[in-house]
């Protein structure tokens, strides 16, 4: 024990510098689990994970509905002609090249696909969230003659083409999304993951 | 009395606080109308308060519920009608008082040396009160609710390279559900009235220590005190003057308050938007999506600004610094004079322009782009939109950041008139 009445001063400042970053590791390691609390839990991630798709028996022309994180999700197989019929259709369309961010990376090409033949999208029209029906079929009564398939949405009539990429002139004004997706084998596919890992928000 | 008095005084402070905070506070004696505000919002708040502790007996924060449990509330719950109109009606005075308290500081002055932290507070609960409003209009879960939230949720994911994981971190899904209900429920019920209620407390401390401003920007702590009182001689005291003044002030403002909540809660959509009687449904899209009107100058200068470099990023930065810029005044302002009685012209016409960009820019919020139609001719050909009210909104903010960033410059060269020694009433 020290005998004088002086102040150790440099003592003080190493014992209050000590204990400030001492409780200072504390504090920060106490608001952990709150900040992670506040991230999706696994009943929620559970709800939202992944959902692969079996497409051996998806036929030319045919297309398939499956619902991830509670959207409808079209896989379309085209047909040779229907790719043809795409590429025409460039100076109809609002945004012939994808420039809008609706789709990933991958998908921003002519087709907005990753291969040409299998289309996915988010079947949810752009406008105000209905759910467009698939029309492959060429000049039908009701869509004119100049129709080379694609998507026909019934509420508003808006028209997406079979790349889900909206015509002029009606109220859509966006293309329809593409999911973050990969091929897991030449037959099937993953919605809602791919290189970069499970799509941390839903595209709407 | 006086001796159960004595017996608190001597284990706790009250009667020192009383005095200290309003029974012996010395406010200068020429408050006028703008004067009423402030005492209104801590009246509001207060309303606020009592009435969402009785509307947390009947909601449910369960997106399956939410909505059923509001028209339980509407239709089932003795006075529960009533109840929910003060709260919703209360929101929208809450904003109304505390834009006219923001206002009268503008005025006079208010911010300005020594009151900048004073200022600097005010800002902050204006903050957590648009948190707070943000947060409670989730628990409805109507449409606009759900929609709405999407889409101020959508903003924090614009933040390059961090937005998508930090809007999942805040929904705490992938989509606004009923687990982001939950947590702005929380948030609406404890974590921000807390805030607020604290940092009301500290704003009034900080009043009452440096002492209020007045419509003539005059210092009355550096004044004579008067022999007599020995009190400053432009000064009397809160009590029981401003108590009586700010009782009629409450008066008042109850009269018209009940008019709106009575006939007209929704006041056409503005107060309680029309499609938030529809239950949220993720599926269907709103046609046209608005904030209430409290949040629209924001939210058409978040519209305003365009896209830059394939990001919405620059938009949702200017809405935020149009909301934060506000702390700087007292350094931008670099006036000769506190008072708008003593300004000269240039401040007086940027203020104006001010106000007139702030309520052309709340009306441009609540309207679709299309509203103006669009402009026609070769020449609109080369402009990113066309939209006129667009453009409009786009030179309106532009007028509103002016008025901040131009401040130091028109402030040194404005010509002002001399301040009296006593203030005038």
């Amino acid at each position: 024990m020290a005998t004088d009445d002086s102040v150790n001063s440099k003592k003080r400042r190493f014992l209050l510098g000590a204990a400030t970053a001492v409780g200072s590791v504390g504090v920060v390691a106490t608001a952990a689990p709150f900040v992670m609390s506040l991230w999706p839990s696994e009943r929620a991630k559970a709800a939202g994970a992944p959902v692969e798709i079996d497409i051996d028996k998806l036929e030319p022309g045919q297309q398939i509905t499956v619902l991830w994180r509670s959207k409808p999700i079209w896989v379309i197989h085209r047909t040779k002609e229907m790719l043809a019929n795409i590429a025409k259709l460039d100076s109809r369309v609002v945004d012939p090249k994808s420039e809008v961010d609706h789709q990933p990376k991958y998908a921003k090409n002519e087709d907005r696909s990753i291969k040409p033949e299998i289309f996915v999208a988010i079947g949810i029209c752009t406008h105000l969230g209905c759910s467009p029906t698939y029309r492959p079929e060429i000049a039908p009564a009701d869509l004119g003659a100049d129709w080379l398939g694609g998507f026909f949405c019934p509420c508003h009539q808006s028209k997406f083409d079979l790349a889900g990429r909206v015509f002029k002139g009606v109220p859509a004004p966006t293309n329809l999304f593409v999911p973050p997706y990969r091929f897991l084998s030449d037959t099937r596919i993953q919605i809602g993951e791919d290189e970069k890992g499970v799509a941390a928000s839903t595209p709407s | 009395m006086q001796r159960l008095l004595t017996w608190i005084d001597d284990r706790f402070p009250l009667s020192k606080l009383w005095e200290e905070q309003w029974g012996k506070y010395v406010a200068p004696k020429n408050f006028n109308f703008w004067y009423y505000f402030g005492s209104l919002a801590g009246f509001v708040l207060v309303l606020q308060i009592v009435t969402g502790i009785f509307l947390a007996m009947s909601y449910k924060p369960d997106a399956t519920k939410a909505f059923d449990s509001i028209e339980y509330i509407m239709r089932d719950v003795s006075g529960g009608w009533l109840i929910r109109y003060m709260h919703s009606t209360g929101a929208s005075a809450f904003f109304i008082v505390v834009y006219l308290h923001m206002f009268r500081g503008l005025l006079y002055g208010s911010y300005r040396k020594p009151r900048e932290l004073l200022w600097i507070i005010g800002c902050c609960i204006y903050l957590a009160l648009m948190a707070e409003a943000f947060f409670g209009y989730l628990l409805p879960w109507g449409q606009m609710s759900y929609w709405g939230a999407q889409v101020i949720v959508n903003l924090f994911s614009t933040v390059p390279f961090v937005g998508d994981a930090l809007g999942t971190w805040i929904r705490g899904d992938y989509t606004i559900s009923d687990v982001t209900l939950n947590r702005f429920f929380s948030f609406h019920v404890v974590a921000v009235p807390l805030l607020l209620l604290i940092l009301v407390a500290v704003h009034l401390m900080a009043l009452h220590e440096v002492g209020s401003n007045n419509p003539d920007g005059i210092e009355i702590k550096k004044q004579p005190k008067d022999p007599k009182t020995g009190i400053p001689l432009d000064g009397i005291y809160s009590h029981p003057y401003y108590t009586i003044k700010d009782l009629v002030g409450v008066v008042f403002f109850l009269i018209v308050f009940s008019i709106v909540m009575f006939f007209m809660p929704d006041v056409g959509g503005y107060f309680l938007e029309s499609n938030n009687f529809i239950p949220a449904d993720p599926l269907k899209t709103p046609e046209h999506i608005a904030p209430v009107w409290y949040f629209t100058p924001y939210y058409a200068i978040l519209r305003a600004v365009p896209s830059f470099m394939a990001s919405q990023f620059w938009g949702v930065l200017a809405m935020g610094a149009s909301v934060i810029i506000f702390v700087f005044l007292p350094w931008l302002d670099r006036g000769a004079v506190k008072s708008i009685r003593y300004r000269g012209p240039l401040y007086k016409s940027w203020l104006a322009v001010f106000v007139v960009s702030f309520l052309i820019l709340g009306y441009l919020g609540t309207v679709p782009v299309t509203v103006w139609g669009q402009f026609t001719g070769g020449w609109a050909d080369a402009l990113d939109t066309k939209d006129r009210a667009t453009w409009v909104a786009r030179v309106l903010t532009l007028l509103y950041f002016l008025f901040f960033l131009l401040m130091p410059w028109y402030t040194t060269r404005d010509k002002t008139k001399p301040v009296p020694e006593r203030v005038r009433w």
